[in-house]
């Protein structure tokens, strides 16, 4: 594999752990959903680019679907959603941007500092592809446990898939049906979480999940 | 030697071209006519040629400051290679010298902001401090991060190996490249950091430090931040844009389309700056930490990714 | 071996390379500190309290350098600590100097304690307390590890690791100036020497663990101490708690040269302990020049409370110029020593890649980021401290009155304002003159700085790195000198005096200035609500009331309330139990001693 096939996957994995940053950062409703359309562009852009240096066509697919579900159908509802829920000029109080920051970055010394070692017999790009990969996946989650606001919760949630794509395809390892069914169990979650938004909200006039804790359903 | 007084010389009499030349675009990006690109040099002029206005409690610290803010931002300037690698003192000083001058710089400025006793260069004084030990840490990142691809600090040297082959493609270049334009911005008193039109009491602080300046000293101060800006695009392009600086030993047409490669690169340079500070609105003082934090992280990234293809 | 101490050991006493060294850092402060006692010692309401105690002190700094045995080794420690506990105390009809005493007794008696069992441990079994028998024994790994633990605790205490730091702010202002210029620039650095001689010397060859969490202890050091000195309005506990930061600077350069050490990168080795020392030196010389000038203005103005000060500069341009210089060192501003000694740290910092161990990898340039965002907040503190005390207007009827301080107290200082910028123009001198403690101590040197081109100093390779102090302060002495002389010939040289400007509203009051809190308020705001937890409650007076309105912010020290306050918690109620068996009866007291000889016998036969 030449050295330019190599700098480009890398410049593309590291993106998208660049873009799990700004997710991360982002704390407005908007923003936050324009920035998961591209953090899907860019694992889109990865995938084809694996598929071209693999040459395995049907990455492909897995690039076109990544793109069509998760840079544009996806956002597009979402963006339905918020401006339905009437959240979308929502500034979300993060835990305070620094310690976020600083946590997130500890995480990914973390994940390079887990993977580098014991993938040493594996090849450079899927050394890279997975340690980024597990950086994405950890990112996503702190995202989840950081924001209080469902919608950006069901972000991370998505953001976590997208990492998990990226392993994937470094490994050369998932085979497409089983992307498919991943990829389509994502909408299914997308609808039901979208469908249990609103139910939430008609209930309790929020969607902070916060508000949910004290409902929980021990007292009569 | 000639190279390096040349460069010396040259630095000082771009600067305020550069400041005018930014400003110009700015006012065309706004559809005004703007001041024509000389303005700089007549400000300066005139301010060489009008009276000091001391206030009574000024000490000798705030009348020496000038000189020495002035003296110090010349040296670093001087320092860093504009059109030609192997300049003659080069070696006096690598990027964390040359950061720790401006340093040098901003303290004396700071303290004269504090000196004559008012309220506003107590403000200005305070956030520049503030800025500036936030800026640092996301500096050094920089730094480590270049080091870490060139081996070296000597920004010479950086920036032959960043011309070498082995470079290629790397997303740590870009996000280093990120974090040095943040820090660049902070620094330079930029939009959305500062704002160097502003006379607005409360948005100040580089203004606000030198608001009881005048004369031939608020002449000095001025070329001293004209200066700063040339330096901090002078070190982008160096290090991230390193093609067709000259090289010693060669001819003096390599010398000459040197200077005029870096005068190209420097219009650009200042377009692309013009063009995003009229993009974009100034932010509260409280917000800049996050803005630098963001700069800090983004070094972090990029030294942290670096060791991922290192170790590959 | 002398013939006083224990019968049957002796007194060894050895002078080599590290010894020289921090000999020379301890006599060039006591001389300086001296000189300075001379002028600063008239103005002491009872001399009788300090004159018999400083040369005590002295001798006892002196004699930890030069021992070569435990036992001498820690008597001269504890001399040394009892010493200057005695100077400590000599104000203290002053409130708040006894608390301060007795939580430095507190600490000093336990760190000498840790050190003692330190240097059990080397002894083992076989109790050979001569340097030369511990040296050439080879600790296990357990042992290694105890001992060091034990000597961070020992002499970390003394020098101010944090979080053994709390005595240290609180014990060093209350001494007289020249005192506390000692105490701070001087007996932290015998602490210093302490750790190095044990850990480098007596312990053998390093973990490269161990590198790591000394390294990591220093940055959080460092970064601490500054912080608390940027809160700090009284100028001589800011002074104190940036001898904490310092100090993390120094544990950051010997953390990076035993972890270098451990991988067997002498050259690398060298030059973090090459910054390190050279940090003592620079820190030496540099804190006692500002706390000779803080006691200047102390005896001036009778204030430690930079709020209270304002405008000195008018008053004493003297010490105004010496205390700017000092400032500009300890900032680690070029072509001042403090940023050579820094900068060499940076380059230690810049070779951490080709470690192995990758927790090291990503630890070392956190640590950088650390440190350089502890120099630039010391650059931030000493605007800070200069600029509200020297500069402006005088807040107070007594800083109005300020007259300079007298000949001897200036000469002191202007001996050390020569060598903070000898240091800094001609670092190449010192940093060979510091070879022989590397080699011995890293087993490599730095190369020869001596026949370099112009006095620049490389360390490691030209193309690597280098930097020109020398160059930089002629170059900016010409440029400004020049810039003055052709604007002054041909452009104008009136000037003219006036009201300030102000933006229109120059207000008359000195009490509209920026003040220490104004001035630091925007770093409290960035970093204060986690590292302080800092809470702020404005009181404004509804409209109509004609109070004033206020403005309280109340900071915690976390680590205070998290360590300290449960310890002693703790010992109160085990005072509390222990009280009760003071008075027992007799036969409660023989069922003591019977339970405790069974106990033993019983420990005995389960030993067996």
């Amino acid at each position: 594999m030449d050295r330019f096939a190599l700098d480009v996957a890398h410049l593309f994995a590291g993106g998208l752990v660049l873009v799990s940053f700004m997710l991360l950062y982002q704390d407005r409703m908007t923003g936050l959903v324009n920035n998961f359309a591209l953090h899907a562009l860019v694992v889109s852009l990865s995938v084809a680019w694996q598929a071209h240096i693999q040459h395995a066509p049907h990455l492909y697919i897995t690039a076109a679907i990544a793109l069509a579900v998760k840079a544009v159908v996806i956002p597009l509802a979402l963006h339905r959603i918020i401006v339905q829920l009437g959240i979308h000029r929502t500034i979300e109080q993060v835990v305070g941007i620094g310690q976020t920051m600083l946590a997130g970055i500890g995480l990914v010394a973390l994940s390079i500092m887990v993977m580098l070692p014991i993938t040493a017999a594996a090849g450079t790009l899927a050394r890279e592809d997975l340690a980024f990969a597990l950086s994405v996946v950890l990112l996503g989650l702190l995202m989840m446990i950081s924001r209080r606001n469902a919608v950006s919760q069901v972000i991370g949630f998505m953001s976590i898939e997208n990492g998990l794509i990226l392993a994937a395809t470094g490994a050369k390892g998932m085979p497409l049906v089983v992307e498919i069914s991943v990829a389509f169990s994502i909408l299914i979650a997308l609808i039901v979480i979208g469908v249990f938004l609103f139910r939430i909200r008609e209930r309790f006039e929020t969607v902070d999940v916060q508000a949910l804790h004290e409902h929980r359903g021990e007292q009569p | 030697m000639t190279v390096q007084f040349g460069q010396m010389l040259l630095v000082l009499a771009f600067a305020p071209l550069l400041t005018g030349y930014v400003r110009k675009l700015k006012a065309h990006l706004l559809r005004r006519q703007g001041p024509p690109l000389v303005q700089p040099y007549r400000d300066l002029l005139r301010l060489l040629r009008k009276e000091v206005v001391l206030a009574h409690s000024a000490s000798w610290v705030f009348r020496v400051a000038p000189y020495l803010v002035f003296a110090t931002t010349w040296a670093a300037a001087a320092l860093v290679p504009t059109f030609a690698t192997g300049l003659v003192f080069s070696n006096a000083a690598d990027m964390i010298a040359i950061v720790a001058l401006l340093g040098s710089a901003r303290f004396m400025l700071a303290l004269a902001g504090l000196d004559v006793g008012t309220s506003f260069g107590g403000i200005g004084s305070s956030r520049e401090m503030m800025i500036a030990s936030l800026a640092e840490p996301a500096m050094l990142m920089v730094v480590f991060t270049l080091s870490l691809l060139g081996g070296s600090t000597q920004l010479s040297t950086i920036a032959a190996s960043m011309q070498g082959p082995e470079v290629g493609l790397r997303v740590s270049l870009a996000l280093a490249l990120v974090a040095l334009i943040m820090v660049a911005i902070a620094e330079n008193a930029r939009i959305p950091v500062d704002n160097p039109a502003t006379h607005l009491e409360l948005t100040m602080v580089h203004e606000a430090m030198i608001l009881e300046y005048s004369g031939r000293h608020l002449a000095l101060i001025e070329t001293a931040s004209h200066l700063k800006l040339l330096l901090y695009l002078s070190v982008i392009v160096c290090v991230f844009f390193p093609w067709g600086i000259a090289v010693s030993g060669q001819g003096l047409a390599a010398y000459f389309a040197g200077v005029g490669l870096y005068a190209v690169k420097l219009a650009g340079g200042g377009f692309l700056l013009a063009v995003f500070e009229t993009a974009i609105a100034k932010m509260r003082v409280f917000r800049v930490p996050d803005f630098l934090g963001a700069a800090l992280m983004l070094g972090f990234l990029a030294a942290l990714l670096l060791f991922v293809t290192q170790a590959g | 071996m002398l013939p006083v101490g224990l019968p049957w050991v002796g007194a060894h006493l050895r002078l080599d390379a590290l010894a020289a060294f921090f000999l020379v850092v301890v006599n060039l402060g006591g001389a300086t500190a001296s000189l300075y006692g001379l002028g600063y010692g008239r103005h002491e309401e009872a001399p009788g309290r300090v004159l018999p105690f400083f040369p005590a002190f002295l001798a006892g700094m002196n004699l930890v350098v030069l021992a070569d045995d435990a036992f001498t080794f820690l008597f001269a420690w504890e001399f040394m600590s009892l010493s200057s506990w005695a100077l400590v105390m000599a104000h203290h009809r002053r409130p708040g100097n006894a608390a301060a005493g007795y939580l430095y007794l507190l600490m000093a008696s336990f760190g000498t304690l840790a050190l003692l069992l330190a240097f059990g441990l080397l002894a083992g079994a076989a109790g050979g307390y001569a340097f030369e028998g511990i040296r050439s024994a080879m600790p296990s790994t357990g042992i290694a590890g105890a001992v060091l633990a034990l000597a961070l605790i020992g002499a970390g205490s003394k020098a101010g690791i944090v979080p053994l730091h709390v005595w240290l702010p609180l014990a060093h202002p209350a001494a007289p100036s020249h005192v506390s210029a000692l105490m701070s620039g001087v007996m932290t650095k015998v602490a210093v020497y302490g750790f190095v001689r044990i850990v480098f010397d007596l312990l053998g060859t390093p973990a490269w663990w161990w590198g790591a969490l000394i390294a990591l202890m220093g940055g959080v050091t460092a970064i601490m101490g500054v912080l608390h000195a940027l809160m700090e309005h009284d100028l001589k506990r800011l002074l104190a708690y940036h001898t904490v930061e310092n100090i993390g600077i120094i544990f950051i350069g010997l953390g990076l040269s035993l972890a270098f050490q451990a991988n067997a990168m002498p050259a690398a080795a060298a030059l973090a302990l090459t910054a390190a020392l050279f940090h003592v030196f620079n820190h030496c010389v540099f804190k006692s020049l500002l706390f000779f000038g803080a006691g200047a203005v102390l005896t001036a103005t009778g204030e430690r409370d930079m709020e209270h000060l304002g405008g000195l500069i008018h008053r004493m341009p003297l010490t105004a110029f010496a205390f700017l210089i000092g400032s500009a060192a300890i900032s680690a501003l070029p072509p001042f020593n403090g940023f050579v000694s820094e900068w060499l740290t940076f380059q230690a910092i810049l070779l951490s890649p080709a470690l192995p161990q990758w927790l090291l990898k990503f630890l070392v340039p956190a640590i950088g980021a650390l440190l350089a965002l502890s120099a630039a907040l010391a650059a931030a503190c000493f605007v800070k401290a200069f600029g509200i005390t020297f500069l402006g207007r005088a807040r107070t009827q007594v800083a109005r009155d300020a007259v300079e301080t007298d000949a001897r107290s200036l000469a002191a200082m202007f001996v050390l304002v020569a060598l903070c910028l000898v240091a800094g123009v001609l670092p190449g001198y010192f940093i060979d003159a510091l070879a022989p403690v590397t080699r011995a101590l890293a087993g490599a040197r730095l190369p020869s700085q001596e026949g370099l081109q112009w006095l620049t100093i490389v360390p490691i390779a030209e193309s690597r790195s280098s930097y020109n102090g020398l160059l930089l302060f002629a170059f900016i002495a010409l440029a400004a000198g020049l810039g003055a002389e052709v604007i002054h010939r041909w452009a104008s040289n009136a000037t003219r005096r006036s009201a300030p400007w102000d933006c229109g509203f120059p207000d008359p009051s000195p009490v509209t200035q920026y003040t220490a809190g104004s001035f630091s308020q925007p770093i409290r705001k960035v970093f204060g609500t986690v590292v302080f937890r800092a809470r702020e409650e404005v009181d404004v007076p509804a409209p109509g009331d004609s109070r004033a309105a206020q403005l309280r912010v109340r900071l915690r020290d976390v680590l205070w309330d998290v360590l300290y306050v449960p310890i002693g918690a703790v010992v109160t109620f085990a005072a509390g139990w222990l009280n009760k068996v003071q008075f027992m009866t007799i036969r409660g007291y023989l069922t003591l001693v019977f339970g405790a000889l069974v106990l033993l016998l019983t420990v005995l036969a389960a030993w067996q």
